[in-house]
Formats: C-alpha cells, sequence, structure tokens
C-alpha cells in the first residue's frame, strides 16, 4: 500500500456561537494546518472537504459555498459525507486521493456552523427518520441515543454511574485543550443528577452544539521525504456501514465499527489491537458511545469498557492502559460535527508527534486511532496513525 | 501542535442587543413523498389494522418495516406476510425534550419494538403509553423484553399513517 504522511494540522476555537461564517472558519484552520506543515497553499495538490447536513449553515451545496476558505480554488476539490463520520472519513478520503498516486498533497478540511439554525440544531436532525414510519410519530434527535444507551446498559447491566464517569474524565481532559467549548471539573453524581433530557441520556452526557473548523495536510512518500524529519504516517484506514433500517439492528454492539477497524487493522498489519494501539480517540458525541466505541474498535471486550473504565485503563496519565480521549473529546473540546472527527485525528497526530502539551499521555505512544461515528448510528470512519 | 487559535466566541447578548449584526431567513419547504411499493402496502395494512411484513424464502427472514427486495440476499422477496399486534420492548427511553429543543412536563416513552411474527430483533420505532408519568414509575414497569400490544384508533378514523397505531401498551 502507497505511504501517507501527516504533516500537519490546526483548528479554529470550538464555540457554541462563533462571529466568523464558515467560510472564514475554515481559512483559519486550513491556514493554521499549513503553517504547521511549513507550507503555502501553491504547495497544495488537491483538497477534500468533510461536513455534515447543509441544514445546519443553512447553505445549500455547503461543500461548495466553503471551497474558497478551504484553499481549493482552481484544483480538483470533492466533498465526502458521512453524516457524524464525516471528520474522520475526510482524511481517509484524503488518504486514497494520495494513494492513487494521482496526487502528491493533500489538504484535508472540516468544518460545522451549527449555530444558524434556529431555535435549535437538534430539528435540522428529524429529516434523518423515515419519514413514512418514524416522523409522524414526532421524532427528536435524542431518541436513537437514548434507545441506544438504554439498550446497551440492560444487555450489560451497565449502571449510570460507570456511563457518567466518561464525561467526567473527558471535561477533566478538555481544560487542557486551548479549542475546548465545556472542559471542567465535574462529579459523577453532577453528571448522573443532571436535567434527564431523553433517560438515560442527561444533559452533561451530550455533547453541546458547536461551530469551529479543522484542517490537516496530507502528503505523500516521496513529498515526506524530500521535506525531510521524522513523520507520522496513515498505517490503516477503514469505513463501513450497515443497514439504514436501524430499529432491526442490534443496538448494544456496533458491528459497523468493529467492521471498519479491522479493515483498518489489516491494513496497518495490527493483529492485537490491545497491545498494539497505544492512545485512541473514540467518538464521544454521548458518554456510553465511547464505550460502545471502544468495544467495536476491539479494544475491549463486549460490556468490558466500563469495567476498564472504572480502573482507570482509559485515563490520560495511565501507563498501563489505552489513554482514551485524551483531547477531551466532543464532550469537552465540543462537537461541531465533521469538525470535531478530524480534531480527533489532530490530537493522535500531535500524541504520537509529542507535541500534545500539557494533553500529552505519559505513556509512550508509537501507534494510535481515531474513529468517528454517524449518519443513522450506522457509520463507523477509523484512522491508524503510527511514527 | 496548536500555535495560534483563532475564533471569536459570541454570547446571546452579542445577538439580541445589536453588538453582531444578524441576517435572518426563513425557508419554506414542504414535502409530499410517494409512498413507494413497500410502504405503499404497509400503509394500506395500518388502514385495515394489520401489521404487515415481508418475507424472504432464500434467508428465511421475515422483515417489518418492509421491503420489496432482501438487502442480505439481494434479490426480489416473496411474500407479505401478516404480523402480531402484539411485540417485545426491544428499548425504550423517557424523553423529555421537544423536536426544537424545548421541553416536555408530561415525557413520550419512544420505544423500538420486536413485532411478534416477524424475524428476531426485526423492530419498529413506535411510543409506550400507559407506562406512567416519570422515569421512576416507566422504569418501575417497562424493562427490555417487555411484552407489548398495540393501541388502535377506531378503524374510522384510520387514514393509513404509523399513526393509526395510537402507541402500544403493555400486556399484562
Amino acid at each position: 500500500m502507497p505511504k501517507v504522511a501527516v504533516l500537519g494540522a490546526g483548528l479554529t476555537r470550538f464555540m457554541r456561537r462563533s462571529l466568523e461564517t464558515g467560510r472564514e472558519l475554515c481559512w483559519e484552520a486550513a491556514s493554521a494546518a499549513l503553517r504547521e506543515a511549513d507550507l503555502t497553499l501553491a504547495d497544495i495538490d488537491c483538497v477534500v472537504m468533510g461536513t455534515a447536513p447543509d441544514a445546519f449553515d443553512g447553505v445549500h451545496m455547503k461543500g461548495e459555498y466553503l471551497l474558497d476558505g478551504c484553499g481549493a480554488k482552481g484544483k480538483p476539490y470533492t466533498r465526502v459525507y458521512v453524516g457524524g463520520g464525516s471528520g474522520v472519513f475526510a482524511p481517509i478520503a484524503g488518504w486514497y486521493h494520495l494513494a492513487s498516486g494521482a496526487f502528491r498533497t493533500c489538504l484535508v478540511m472540516a468544518e460545522e456552523k451549527m449555530s444558524p439554525t434556529q431555535p435549535h440544531p437538534q430539528g435540522a436532525f428529524n429529516a434523518i427518520y423515515d419519514q413514512f414510519t418514524e416522523r409522524p410519530l414526532g421524532v427528536n434527535l435524542l431518541w436513537i441515543f437514548s434507545l441506544e444507551q438504554m439498550r446497551y446498559m440492560q444487555t450489560y447491566g451497565i449502571p449510570m454511574e460507570s456511563i457518567a464517569k466518561v464525561a467526567v474524565k473527558n471535561k477533566r481532559n478538555a481544560k487542557d485543550h486551548p479549542s475546548a467549548q465545556l472542559g471542567g471539573d465535574f462529579t459523577v453524581e453532577q453528571i448522573v443528577n443532571a436535567e434527564i433530557m431523553a433517560y438515560p441520556v442527561t444533559r452533561l452526557m451530550v455533547s453541546p452544539v458547536t461551530d469551529g473548523a479543522g484542517a490537516m495536510v496530507l502528503c505523500n512518500e516521496d513529498f515526506a521525504k524530500k521535506k525531510g524529519g521524522k513523520h507520522v504516517w496513515v498505517d490503516g484506514v477503514g469505513w463501513n456501514l450497515d443497514t439504514s433500517y436501524w430499529t432491526n439492528r442490534d443496538l448494544a454492539y456496533p458491528q459497523y465499527v468493529e467492521n471498519a477497524a479491522k479493515m483498518a487493522y489489516k491494513m496497518a498489519g495490527i493483529k492485537n489491537p490491545r497491545e498494539e494501539i497505544h492512545v485512541a480517540e473514540p467518538y464521544d458525541p454521548f458518554c456510553y458511545k465511547e464505550l460502545h466505541h471502544l468495544e467495536g474498535l476491539q479494544l475491549a471486550g463486549k460490556g468490558e469498557a466500563p469495567k476498564l473504565l472504572e480502573k482507570g485503563f482509559w485515563d490520560r496519565d495511565t501507563t498501563t492502559g489505552i489513554p482514551s480521549s485524551p483531547s477531551g473529546g466532543l464532550l469537552g473540546v465540543g462537537n461541531p460535527i465533521a469538525a470535531a472527527g478530524i480534531m480527533k485525528v489532530a490530537e493522535i497526530f500531535w500524541q504520537l508527534k509529542g507535541t500534545a502539551g500539557a494533553r500529552q499521555i505519559r505513556r509512550t505512544a508509537k501507534r494510535g486511532l481515531a474513529q468517528a461515528w454517524g449518519d443513522l448510528m450506522q457509520v463507523g470512519t477509523v484512522v491508524v496513525l503510527g511514527t | 501542535m496548536i500555535s495560534e487559535l483563532r475564533g471569536t466566541s459570541l454570547r446571546e447578548e452579542d445577538i439580541g442587543s445589536g453588538n453582531v449584526l444578524t441576517t435572518e431567513w426563513r425557508p419554506k419547504l414542504d414535502f409530499a413523498f410517494d409512498p413507494g411499493v413497500a410502504i405503499g402496502q404497509f400503509l394500506q395494512g395500518l388502514k385495515e389494522g394489520k401489521l404487515l411484513g415481508r418475507r424472504c424464502h432464500q434467508c428465511g427472514r421475515t422483515m417489518i418495516p418492509p421491503r420489496m427486495f432482501c438487502e442480505l440476499c439481494f434479490r426480489r422477496n416473496d411474500e407479505w406476510v401478516e404480523l402480531k399486534d402484539t411485540g417485545r420492548v426491544n428499548t425504550f427511553s423517557v424523553s423529555y425534550v421537544n423536536w426544537d429543543a424545548s421541553r416536555r412536563e408530561k415525557p413520550q416513552v419512544p420505544a423500538v419494538i420486536e413485532i411478534d411474527g416477524a424475524s428476531p430483533g426485526m423492530g419498529i420505532l413506535h411510543l409506550l403509553s400507559e407506562v406512567g408519568e416519570s422515569v421512576k414509575e416507566v422504569m418501575a414497569r417497562v424493562k427490555v423484553g417487555t411484552a407489548v400490544q398495540a393501541v388502535w384508533k377506531p378503524a374510522a378514523q384510520r387514514e393509513g399513517s404509523i399513526t393509526d397505531i395510537l402507541y402500544f401498551r403493555p400486556l399484562s
């Protein structure tokens, strides 16, 4: 498989509502990634953009709207979309642009400006439900998550307190992330006893509405060698989608995440992920999702991730476990949907490079993964990076 | 490494006070969806007080919501099957939130219900009722696996919609 390297990454602040337009946010993130890569736009051969529903920004053909901020004028430019999975899918698409041999360099962008949607961006999600069999029931987005969390908890007998500890960990980690919207110290009781949104999901188990953008610069092996120095490489990528008949699925286990992870592990030559993955950024738009995903990623057995959480296995300062969401995740840094996914890939890049600053994990890490999830709870997207 | 961070965070006050100028746009989008072959028949069944599924003779699965093709065997499936209007709770929630994030005083109880007569794991989304009006009450009466039955609208009021079933209630 042709080798692809990561040269730089950039993020904006993650904010409930930004003054900047999506286009301006993209420009800021792209500029930051080019600065770290020590390149200019003239060095970029193609641009890939990941962004979620047009309804958030209120602009149809959002990819085209954002194009100028993405540095894509006059370049091969593609928007990719797999709902919430888009932020990790964008670097995957960047990878195959380069692995195809057609380009030397690719600027990978992700953006979400959710704040324009009134009265609340949740409304824009209603159209993901089936228009005949579901929407007439008066659906809302939180239902699918609360239904999945309940199934997960009752299948394995997981208490609320165990689920809540994901928010405690991630919001604490986010205190050290400069982009973070919701970092802070919380107790398990505060998370469990927060306002009930859709039981068992409480307000503090939900990631926020966020505006933000992120960017990464990828290049092929020749370009990386000419650039010199040590690089972080894309060792494996994987993606997979389950049926859209979500009420026919096993809601306690994300099989599609397992399929995506196995595709990425195979490409990376990973046989025992629990030994060979040293840091992870699983998608955590809701507390239970991080645990769900750690199991799908084969980093924990089915129903085992909450027990490992209790033991500190996923803590950022662990020396024997696997730090999970050292960035602070979507629960702490914020959830500008696609931008949150690329934030996770960027975190693994910085962790492996050793430049994560106050967030740097204590154990040695040669390999890490980022994963996102979305559409109608049916897509897993996985990127494995290595040094 | 995050060396320079950009982005200007606004507060709600900035919008209301006119410190930041905003432009509003209210799109009017109305849609009329054609039901398709499978769901058209399913909706007709609801009007007649029946839950209909489709069976694939190759894999043997009976599917609800119905579809005219089997996505696993990837062939046209074979027959309509009238299912029972009973089933078991696959999962449920006690929801205090409306679509616009406004709050409800009395919760709704959405649930995935595996329909009797369909293959294991074949559920539909619907609402539970007669199960209490607080998290505590609902959690005492409903669990994964609870047996439930559809409560239908009177025949004259049915219009061929998923809401022809008002809700599901526990059998016992």
